[in-house]
């Protein structure tokens, strides 16, 4: 969970050009978004891309991104339980 | 009347950095001039700068500075003139959808949009008043300087922001050199003039200018008429649109202290800016720009940029000249351009 | 007093329809044109309805009455069809002497084509003749050669409320005198490309579009193409035309919100509506009906009805979404939906909003449900909202006319 963890910072952060954030800056369980990091919808639907893209999940309905990208933590738990 | 209150510009040159008239000039030897680019930190908040392609960046920072310059709070219009949009992005989904259909990123799309650089500089000034986008080619920046004059005389607006911008790409550079654009080699832009080869010197540019009705401190010079015209066959038909302009301006080519032409190397064309100069204009000072910026279809706003200059510091750069006539004065400037004598245009500027 | 502008001529090709004819004969029987795509090769074909026009280019070359040539787009063939409809309807071959402009929107502009040969066109010199295509001027001059249009021509784009603000720079400038007619709309041709930047912001529906319905789940594209022939009254004296509606008020605000995203309170929608109502000299309770943007994604609905909401309070005129019949044709929709905007005040009805069932929750309102007949429709306005939020709304008012059909004051 860790390694993944560790990978989802990298992938974000590259997803949605987050250029001045190291992955250390991301705490794996404060919010993306809102007050968080500051991701917007358009955020999300980037992440919905990087799991079908990167992890072979798809995620049909935009709103159930709201609690599978609440943190790294909860996407790497949602890829662990999903991921083919 | 309408006044240059402001200007930004973004471009091959250091327009960004300094607000000297071309005291230092880039020469390039390049397949195409890119812009210089400022620091965006100054403009644009990076968090919303993450999503932002190049020529968005390009169209808030220099929106920003043209506005900040004017001393203007709040533009009562918005109007962007662009050819191509972020042709950048449009390349990115092209090269995907090519390749596979079902991971494209929502963000090329968003930015590929020719409105949304209109719409994100909106965002960044918070503006919610008129905003619109003109995209056709040559047509693009002169359809956005009517649409703001008109707004203006209506009465509903003051001051409208209006731009010229448009990027070039290596892609987009290779495809349209397959119908003649361009030149087919890297050349040098400061001796574009000797090159006498079919093609011009490609470019790119984000210019945006604070128009208002009153003058301010910082105003440039009165933009008095811009007007575009399509399909006019032969220099005759050219001359007659030009002695029509000026005429119903209450000017005749004898009025004009400078003519600005939009030559720009390409040797299958040029000739057409030598005709009308030849005809309507052979005792006037004749001046070009594009060796500085290159050709794109806004490169107008490039022109109309180093007009208005002019006009304020009274002073006309050599690096200008087109020929060896120097204006006796410095107050009526006629900026003429033309794409494969299809689409032609003209923007008159006075000095206050 | 400024001129009163009107609109004179009128030409459409959609799904539903290729001409005013059959367009007004589909609407009229209630009959959608949704369904699957079969004219573009895509992945997500069997994925979404769509609009399509049931022609192939073929065919389109002969509707526009012209030899098959090298560098046309479906773009431009849906544009060139709709333009001469409308050109020949106004009589705008007539009085030559006569300032004529074409303004004309498109947004994904000849991309039809350019999609398919953006190998080509990196790679070898086969495709060169669609290379011009690429852009979004190319459709405008093909119509310009093709009608001979030189006094002014231009081309906007706003996204889905292009051809709105197309209408709105066409009566300025016959306003301010820059022109005595004026050629104005949009065409659209669904292409790969923004079938996939809409499925990207995940906003396209399985299903056919239910727009202001609870349930609603997003958009169907759809393509087309629609100009409206605009002049002044002054110009009407001269060419005899007979009006066919008044373009009465318009009104362009911007969001200021998010890059695609609508406001909560749909602010933009608010300004341009009333914007709109303000120029036109009407109460907005003298509005009989609001064909809305109603795209059928979440978003819109709701912002667009709340703005409805506040802008009407309690006296909300009749209000329906035509993009279940014609799909949403992104740049063209602001002209579509200008023509069945006139339509309603010519033929007295109101056109249904369908697919819906019920009524968004944090809404007052439904939309009509039923086509409506023998209704007073007095003034109809038309609402095109494109991402970005850029908000465009126009008023048109019914034309009464004497036995001679002239103008009355």
């Amino acid at each position: 969970m860790e390694e993944l963890i560790e990978k989802l910072k990298k992938e974000v952060i590259e997803q949605l050009n987050l250029e001045d954030l190291s992955p250390d800056d991301i705490n794996p369980d404060s919010p993306l978004f809102g007050e968080g990091l500051g991701l917007d919808s358009i955020d999300a639907l980037e992440l919905i891309v990087l799991l079908e893209k990167n992890y072979g999940i798809k995620i049909e309905d935009p709103k159930d991104g709201k609690k599978i990208f609440f943190s790294i933590r909860s996407m790497a738990e949602y890829i662990t339980e999903n991921k083919k | 009347m309408f006044f240059i209150n402001g200007i930004g510009l973004i471009s091959p040159q250091k327009t960004s950095e300094t607000k000297e008239f071309l005291k230092e000039v880039i020469e390039y030897h390049a397949d195409y001039l890119t812009c210089i680019e400022p620091v965006y930190r100054t403009y644009i908040d990076p968090i919303a700068a993450r999503r932002m392609s190049r020529l968005i960046k390009m169209g808030i920072a220099s929106a920003r500075m043209s506005v900040a310059e004017a001393g203007l709070e709040m533009p009562d219009a918005i109007i962007t003139g662009t050819g191509l949009g972020s042709v950048e992005d449009t390349e990115k989904i092209l090269a995907e959808i090519t390749k596979e259909e079902h991971f494209l990123n929502p963000t090329p799309f968003i930015q590929s949009t020719y409105n949304t650089i209109s719409s994100q500089i909106a965002i960044n000034l918070k503006c919610l008043n008129y905003n619109t986008t003109y995209v056709h080619r040559t047509f693009s920046f002169e359809s956005g300087l009517i649409d703001g004059m008109l707004q203006i005389e209506e009465g509903t607006a003051s001051d409208v922001l209006i731009g010229a911008i448009d990027q070039m790409t290596l892609n987009h550079l290779k495809i349209t050199r397959r119908i003649g654009l361009w030149k087919m080699q890297p050349v040098n832009n400061l001796q574009l003039m000797d090159e006498d080869s079919p093609g011009a010197l490609a470019g790119e540019g984000s210019a945006f200018f604070v128009i208002g009705a009153k003058p301010v401190p910082s105003t440039y010079c009165r933009l008095t008429d811009a007007g575009v015209w399509i399909n006019l066959n032969g220099s005759l038909k050219i001359n007659k649109a030009v002695e029509e302009f000026l005429g119903n301006n209450g000017l005749t080519p004898g009025d004009i202290d400078i003519v600005m032409l939009g030559n720009n190397g390409d040797s299958n064309y040029d000739f057409l800016y030598a005709n009308l100069a030849d005809q309507l204009f052979p005792g006037t000072a004749q001046a070009w720009y594009k060796h500085l910026c290159g050709e794109y279809h806004t490169a107008t706003g490039f022109g109309l940029w180093a007009a208005a200059n002019i006009l304020k510091h009274q002073s006309y750069p050599e690096i200008l000249h087109l020929n060896e006539i120097q204006p006796s004065r410095k107050k009526n400037i006629l900026i003429y351009n033309q794409y494969r004598n299809v689409n032609h245009s003209m923007t008159l500027v006075q000095s206050c | 007093m400024p001129q009163r502008i009107f609109i004179t001529g009128y030409g459409i090709i959609s799904c539903i329809g290729r001409n005013i004819g059959e367009i007004y004969s589909a609407m009229h029987e209630g009959r959608s044109g949704l369904g699957r795509l079969n004219r573009i090769d895509s992945a997500l074909r069997n994925e979404f309805p769509v609009g399509e026009v049931p022609f192939t280019n073929e065919q389109l070359f002969s509707l526009a009455g012209i030899e098959h040539r090298e560098g046309y787009s479906r773009n431009a063939l849906l544009g060139l069809i709709a333009a001469k409809e409308a050109f020949k309807h106004g009589g705008l071959d007539r009085h030559p002497g006569m300032k004529t402009g074409l303004i004309s929107a498109t947004t994904v502009g000849g991309m039809d084509q350019c999609e398919y040969f953006y190998e080509d066109f990196l790679n070898n010199d086969s495709k060169n003749a669609y290379i011009d295509s690429y852009d979004c001027a190319d459709s405008t001059e093909k119509i310009a050669k093709e009608l001979g249009i030189t006094d002014f021509v231009t081309t906007i784009s706003t996204a889905c409320s292009s051809a709105a603000n197309a209408i709105m720079l066409g009566a300025r400038m016959i306003r301010a005198g820059k022109l005595h007619r004026a050629l104005t709309g949009g065409c659209e041709s669904l292409t790969r490309f923004h079938l996939n930047g809409f499925n990207a912001l995940k906003i396209l529906d399985k299903e056919p579009c239910k727009p202001f319905d609870q349930h609603r789940a997003g958009i169907n594209l759809g393509e087309g193409a629609a100009y409206l022939v605009l002049e002044s009254e002054e110009s009407i004296l001269k060419t005899g035309n007979v009006p066919l509606g008044e373009l009465a008020g318009w009104g362009n605000s911007c969001e200021a919100y998010h890059q695609t995203a609508s406001s909560p309170d749909g602010i933009g929608a608010y300004l341009a509506m009333k914007k709109a109502i303000e120029m036109s000299g009407l109460m907005p309770e003298n509005i009989d009906y609001i064909n809305a943007h109603g795209t059928g994604t979440d978003n819109n609905d709701l912002s667009e009805g709340r703005a409805i909401e506040k802008l009407f309070g309690d006296k909300i005129p009749k209000v329906s979404s035509t993009k279940p019949f014609t799909g949403h044709t992104t740049s063209a929709a602001g002209s579509t939906e200008a023509i069945l905007s006139i339509l309603c005040l010519q033929h007295q009805v109101i056109w249904p909003n369908l697919n819906f069932r019920e009524q968004i929750s944090e809404l007052s309102f439904s939309p009509v449900e039923k086509m409506i007949t023998n209704i007073p429709v007095n003034a109809v306005m038309s609402n095109s909202f494109g991402f970005g939020g850029n908000d465009t709304s126009l008023i048109f008012k019914k034309v009464i006319l004497n036995i001679n059909n002239k103008l009355t004051n």
